[in-house]
This record gives structure tokens, sequence and C-alpha cells, in this order.
């Protein structure tokens, strides 16, 4: 089976090459995974697995960080990290701060 | 360590298809290519990738392939190469 990732050869059209600036929450995201990979709670082979089996829809709906965000997640609570209602509380209560 | 090819060695990528974290690129699965050199030996990111640690560690190697060969229809140089980074249990002799 071919993963959705692996796109190596497709035709998929003209090559974006424009530069963009990266939100300050992507920078965040970008830094937790260097300070959780010195840890030792998390490598980029388990990153990869997590974003390699969102699911196509996932992965196509998602931005590039916003699918870090999502494996991450997993990755952490799979270890023990974090536990899934630690994560869950701590959404809502910046959801609701968000909206205060 | 204990690395399997040597430089030069004619090597064919596998055509295996396995779920999982897979770093050989489906585009060159069931070619061959030559060996360029061995990089080193490196925890398995296959075993990684579920918090495995990946031991032993497994030889490395820069393979070289022909562009001509890779893609059909390539209308580069007849000289094109591409080299791909592959572990050594993706790889057979040819």
């Amino acid at each position: 089976m071919r993963g959705y990732h692996d796109i190596g050869g497709l035709p998929l059209g003209e090559v974006e090459r424009s530069q963009h600036d990266h939100a300050f929450w992507e920078k965040r995201v970008d830094a937790m995974l260097v300070l959780l990979s010195r840890k030792g709670l998390i490598t980029t082979d388990e990153l990869r697995l997590g974003i390699e089996t969102l699911g196509a829809d996932a992965y196509e709906r998602l931005s590039y960080y916003e699918r870090w965000i999502a494996s991450k997640s997993r990755a952490l609570v799979a270890r023990g990290v974090i536990t899934t209602d630690e994560l869950g509380r701590r959404m809502a209560a910046a959801a609701r701060a968000d909206a205060a | 360590m204990s690395a399997r090819f040597r430089p030069g060695d004619r090597v064919a990528v596998r055509s295996a298809y396995p779920p999982g974290h897979i770093r050989t690129p489906h585009y060159i699965r069931g070619k061959t290519g030559v060996i360029e050199r061995l990089c080193g030996a490196f925890p398995n990111p296959e075993e990684l990738a579920y918090g495995r640690n990946g031991l032993p560690a497994q030889p490395l190697y820069r393979v070289r392939f022909r562009q001509d060969q890779v893609w059909p229809g390539y209308l580069g140089g007849a000289g094109d190469t591409i080299d791909i980074e592959i572990y050594e249990h993706w790889l057979d002799p040819a």
C-alpha cells in the first residue's frame, strides 16, 4: 500500500515556492517538539507515524503544524506523558479563555 | 557493525509494502542501484516510530540510481542519477 504522504513522482502541479511567515503558535509547536525530543519523550519517527496515520482526509484538511499537534498529542498520550483527560480539560479551558 | 554491502555493489530495493512508518520511498521499491557509500548505522526508524529503541542499529547506505531507470519516459540527461539513503534490510544483492 502506498501512504497518502508518500507522493514522490505523482503529478501534483506547480510547486509553490513563495516564502511565508510562521504564526507564533506554529513556532511554539516547533519549539515544543525540540524540547520533547531532547527530553527523550518523543522521536521524529513517532511524530511521522502519527502524521502518516491521521487518515487521508485529515491529512489534506490540516495545515502543516496542525498535523504536528494532532500527532504529538496522540504520541504523548500513548507514552503516558499526558492523559487524554488532562488534554481535554486544558483544551476546554483554552477555548473558554479564547471566548472570554 | 557488520555491513553486508560495499561501495560499488549492485543492489535491488525490496518490493515490500507493509503498513507502518517506512523510510524507503514508494517510487524506489523494486528498482536496482549501486551502493555509493555506507553512511553509518542508526536505530531502525520503523521501530522508533512505535516507541521502541530500534536496536541493533541498522546499516544505512547511500544508493545511486539512474534516473532513466527510476522514471518511465525520463526526459533529462542520460547520465542523471538520484541518491537515496536506504536501510540495509530493504536491500537485496542484484
